[in-house]
């Protein structure tokens, strides 16, 4: 019957499906470009070099990292190194690298990523090694130049502020037709720069985050920028909840003059717009507190439920190998978050546009202020982006006035901090 | 004369009158708004991205015309272009930097020419962009997604098509202590939204050791309200005389529901199993959650696992969805006929 | 009636047991995938924390019911303490309003043109009936890819003379399309339950109603509509049912929306469990469980109405 015949395949595929390998990881990836095809690349190379060991490669969409990962960590379910952004956020379920590096190894680590260990730390105390940052992010300002050369404006000069560039980006939308001056994505890790530019503390003396002053100031600007047209609705307003949504559409399609997102977006650019027109990245817009960038990046960390830490901790290193990071920051055209491999340079295979943007990007690196780092390293800092896309987007798209918005806002990230404490 | 008389037999006794011409302009613009949009979108996602960007959208697909160029690597794009004698020439483009664009002729290789962008226009032909499904395809282990979709499919429908009935059959042919509170509850299922059982279901698959496996898929899905409805509805019309008579040729109860039953509810099968097959093709959420290795995954997960964090791509995303929506369509195409009856006839009491 | 040999099981007790028997396997799989995790859903709402396992959760009673329900006036959002959540229990409200009445008128039209005497009626039933069979998430990218700035309608209008909208830029507009999307990828469905209950009525009747020189309204009002009531009670109940528990479609298609405009129930209960930095299953599965009161409330008062209706027919 065929119920019986169906029952025996479905055996035989189970059987055929779970190869139990001796020495078998489980990376669980999400690609922005290609990053999971050049690490498999990579992760081919370490198979060979330590035989008997297998290292598979789980492409999965970033929904699946965001919202389904924390649930099967939870249940003690789920992979061996996944790639993720929520660094701090995850923390209870990684595993510490240190005790499998040996000594030579661990002080490499510290001493390159200095900076980022911290990202993936539970507080000060907390020394331990958990992951390999797989990009480093900054996020900047592009500019659509073919439109600044027919409006025969010229681009503000290193040190313009926000409002600078809007009324020189608003001039050439006038002069050239173009319907909106700038975008910036929908995501509160892009409104922070501007945040800490017009004076945001991000944190009080607590180190818990607050609405404070600056914040609530580049807000009310913020918004204004919107009702007088100068930023299109659509972005922020046009979705809802705290979800994600890019402008790249808009600058791609010249909608825009200037686009407020990152370095991610990189290897995008020179696959669409380079042959479009001509853009450049500008250097990081002030304000009257400071000139900063928001730092960012996904990295691949270990998971504490592995069977094989000692074999998790190898391929991690292996990864964080100069020559082997190297390869991996130029095939996927990002910053490195490893000093060294940056201060010996990456040679990129991309168009003069790119590398001139690329060096842009790195120029800013120095500039990023104090609070946005700790942002960027706060275990909670998805408190602080998410509602804030929420709310603004609300006051962007009419629904409250911009003081209600910002009440709410408090209100909803302290909520969410003590909800975190319990 | 006959045939003419039958085609345009209406409610007005020999002509049609006004409201068959409303009917028919009602149903064909029925039409027009029920295939139009997907028909769209089968149409768009031949287009090249930079087709795809543009406003106004041309019905048919068109690219940019590439030629290659002596001397130059690729193919490079061919525009209309007014040159400063006054003529206009087919010439491509070699360069690009700022207001100016650097034409040659693919004769005269030699001999730049160069052109503000405003005196030219691409020029363009008809092209189907099969890349965007060719990449799509190469880009993964196509044919084992494909047998993971099949395989929850098939099994997940006929385990569907079997319990429902047997469910339907004691519901329907059966009176017994708690039959209308076992009815009320299997409705009652209804009014719970899956999105929000999630982590719960997760909760118990989990425990039962059924994370990572296609059977993981297949079960939670096999005990649907709305089969057990559907069936139960339609076994009501099953005359009980059948089943007598069959009981006083002393059948076992299981020969009567298998073989005079099931064979009688075919068509309220046909239906539920086209539902069935629908519901299990188009899963995301729920495979999502119990499917981490990427052995198992279903053509849904892995198409869907280009979404990266900050990139998407209308070309591709629209060929993703047209083969998602391909095998329904198929099966709608060729079934059309037991769906529509099916649910007519599986009537309400 | 009794078999006389020993062993035996008299026909009648084995009987008994058998619909049992049939019933077991579907009651199983409902047992473990669908009532314990609803049973553990309504559990989740009486506890707070941030575990994942229910055991390892804090016991709080009420208290997320109150943190939902903590209103000054229930009916502005923006005095709530969880505002997000009342904006869309009252999104929902409108939608279900919206999508019921609508839904079922153009089920009922589509029906009675459907029952005529045309061409090739097996055809056009199919026709209306394709979009059912898509997956909410593709209904949803076939009109969003219509709807955008450079999409197919805007090139309409545009050709036509008019300004090319951003159709689900605006709060009032994007509702409109929600609604609109949603009846087109059900219409069909209803649709042929309604068939079946018109062609279920029989032929006679109308006659007579012809030979008594009837208009066709009052063919309609007197006629088809009691006649068909059965199954327009079912369209309704289960019409509503998928109103208040819209969200894939919507999803993909506003994400919720300029703002909050097309953000409903399910959408906020979706968002509180999973998209959160901190997620609050408690809050979440106290949202749910509101909502499946709701809808069990809905469910009884249609059905009293229907009961009613019957009850007022026999009675004539």
């Amino acid at each position: 019957m065929t119920l019986v015949r169906f029952s025996a395949v479905a055996l035989a595929a189970a059987f055929l499906a779970a190869p139990l390998m001796a020495q078998e990881l489980r990376v669980q990836c999400y690609s922005d470009g290609n990053e999971c095809e050049v690490t498999g690349d990579i992760a081919k190379r370490f198979e060979a070099a330590n035989a008997g060991t297998k290292i598979i490669i789980d492409k999965v969409p970033y929904k699946a990292v965001v919202e389904q990962l924390p649930v099967q960590l939870a249940a003690g379910e789920g992979p061996d190194i996944a790639r993720v952004t929520d660094l701090g956020g995850l923390n209870k379920y990684y595993l510490d690298l240190t005790p499998h590096l040996s000594a030579a190894r661990a002080k490499a680590w510290a001493d390159n990523f200095s900076s980022t260990l911290p990202w993936f730390r539970n507080g000060a105390a907390d020394k331990g090694i958990y992951g390999l940052m797989s990009q480093l992010t900054v996020t900047g300002a592009y500019v659509n130049k073919t439109l600044f050369e027919q409006a025969k404006v010229p681009m503000p000069a290193a040190g313009a502020s926000w409002d600078d560039w809007m009324a020189a980006a608003d001039k050439v939308a006038k002069a050239t037709k173009v319907p909106f001056a700038m975008a910036m994505d929908r995501s509160g890790h892009r409104f922070a720069p501007l945040a800490v530019a017009y004076g945001a503390k991000i944190f009080d003396a607590n180190g818990t985050p607050v609405v404070d002053a600056g914040y609530q100031a580049a807000a009310k600007k913020f918004v204004d920028w919107h009702k007088a047209g100068l930023m299109p609705k659509e972005v922020w307003g046009g979705v809802g909840g705290s979800q994600y949504r890019d402008a790249f559409e808009e600058f791609a399609n010249g909608r825009v003059v200037v686009y407020y997102s990152g370095s991610w977006q990189l290897k995008r650019m020179d696959t669409q717009v380079t042959k479009a027109f001509d853009w450049a990245v500008a250097p990081a817009p002030c304000g009257p507190a400071a000139c900063t960038a928001m730092p960012g990046g996904a990295a691949f960390v270990g998971l504490k439920r592995t069977k094989q830490p000692a074999l998790v901790a190898k391929f991690l290193d292996f990864l964080s190998e100069d020559g082997n990071y190297r390869e991996l920051m130029a095939k996927t055209e990002n910053i490195p978050a490893s000093l060294s491999v940056a201060k010996a340079g990456v040679t990129y295979n991309v168009s003069a546009m790119a590398k001139a943007g690329l060096n842009a990007f790195v120029a800013d690196v120095p500039k990023i202020a104090k609070a946005n780092f700790d942002l960027q390293g706060y275990r909670l800092n998805r408190a602080v982006f998410l509602p804030t896309a929420q709310r603004l987007g609300q006051a962007v798209a009419g629904e409250m006035s911009t003081e209600d918005a910002l009440k709410r806002l408090a209100s909803d990230m302290d909520e969410q901090v003590k909800a975190a404490s319990k | 004369m006959k045939a003419l008389a039958f085609l345009t037999r209406t409610r007005g006794r020999h002509r049609l009158d006004w409201t068959d011409w409303l009917s028919y302009a009602y149903l064909v613009l029925g039409l027009f708004l029920m295939f139009g949009p997907v028909l769209w979108l089968t149409m768009s996602s031949f287009k090249t991205e930079a087709a795809l960007s543009e406003f106004p959208p041309r019905l048919l697909p068109y690219g940019q015309k590439v030629v290659a160029v002596p001397g130059e690597e690729g193919l490079k794009p061919v525009f209309k272009v007014k040159l400063p004698d006054g003529s206009v020439r087919e010439l491509p483009e070699i360069r690009r930097i700022g207001l100016m664009a650097t034409h040659v002729d693919p004769a005269k290789p030699d001999e730049p020419i160069r052109v503000r962008l405003e005196d030219r226009e691409p020029v363009r032909e008809f092209k189907l962009a099969t890349e965007n499904y060719t990449d799509l395809l190469g880009k993964f282990k196509f044919g084992l997604y494909l047998w993971n979709s099949l395989f929850i499919t098939v099994v997940a429908t006929a385990l569907t098509l079997l319990f429902n009935s047997m469910a339907a059959f004691a519901l329907s042919k059966y009176r017994f202590k708690g039959r209308n509170a076992v009815f009320l509850l299997v409705i009652g299922t209804l009014m719970v939204p899956p999105a929000i059982v999630l982590v719960p279901n997760f909760l118990v698959i989990s425990e039962l050791g059924l994370l990572n496996s296609l059977w993981g898929v297949i079960w939670p899905a096999v005990a649907t309200p709305t089969g057990v409805f559907l069936l139960r509805q339609y076994m009501l019309t099953i005359p009980d005389e059948l089943l007598d008579a069959a009981r006083m040729d002393h059948a076992s109860e299981w020969r009567i529901y298998w073989r005079i039953v099931m064979p009688l509810s075919a068509p309220a099968l046909a239906v539920l199993a086209i539902f069935s097959v629908m519901w299990r093709w188009n899963d995301f959420l729920w495979p999502l959650i119990v499917l981490s290795r990427s052995e198992q995954f279903t053509l849904q997960l892995a198409l869907n696992s280009f979404q990266g964090d900050l990139v998407t791509q209308w070309n591709y995303l629209l060929a993703m969805t047209v083969i998602t929506l391909l095998p329904v369509t198929l099966v709608f195409a060729f079934l059309q006929k037991y769906i529509t009856q099916g649910i007519a006839s599986a009537g309400v009491k | 009636m009794s078999v006389n040999h020993p062993g035996a099981v008299p026909r009648a007790q084995a009987r008994r047991a058998t619909p049992w028997w049939f019933l077991t396997p579907n009651l199983v799989i409902m047992g473990l995938f669908t009532f314990l995790p609803i049973t553990i859903n309504f559990y989740y709402a009486f506890t707070g924390g941030v575990a994942l396992y229910p055991q390892d959760r804090p016991f709080v009673g009420l208290e997320n019911l109150a943190t939902l329900l903590d209103c000054g006036n229930h009916f502005d959002p923006s005095t709530c303490r969880r505002d997000l959540f009342w904006r869309a229990v009252w999104n929902t409200a409108k939608l279900s309003v919206f999508q019921v009445s609508l839904m079922v008128l153009f089920a009922l039209i589509t029906a009675l043109v459907l029952n005529r005497k045309i061409i090739g009626r097996g055809f056009w039933r199919g026709v209306f009936f394709y979009p059912v069979l898509l997956s909410p998430v593709v209904v949803a990218l076939v009109w969003k890819w219509i709807l955008q700035r450079e999409g197919l309608l805007n090139a309409a209008v545009a050709g036509l003379g008019g300004t090319p909208t951003l159709w689900l830029g605006e709060p009032g507009s994007a509702f409109f399309w929600v609604v609109f999307v949603s009846i087109w990828a059900h219409l069909g469905f209803y649709t042929l339950i309604l068939l079946a209950g018109l062609q279920a009525i029989p032929a006679d009747l109308y006659e007579a109603a012809q030979m008594d020189r009837a208009s066709p309204w009052r063919t309609l009002s007197r006629i088809t509509l009691p006649l068909l009531m059965p199954n327009l009670l079912v369209v309704m109940v289960l019409a509503a049912i998928r109103a208040v528990q819209t969200f894939d479609e919507v999803f993909v298609l506003t994400g919720g929306g300029p703002g909050s405009a097309t953000t409903f129930i399910v959408q906020f209960i979706y968002q509180t469990g999973f998209q959160e930095q901190v997620r609050l299953y408690g809050l979440a599965a106290a949202g749910s469980l509101l909502l499946a009161l709701a809808l069990v409330a809905l469910t009884l008062v249609q059905l009293r109405a229907s009961r009613a209706a019957e009850a007022g027919e026999r009675a004539r």
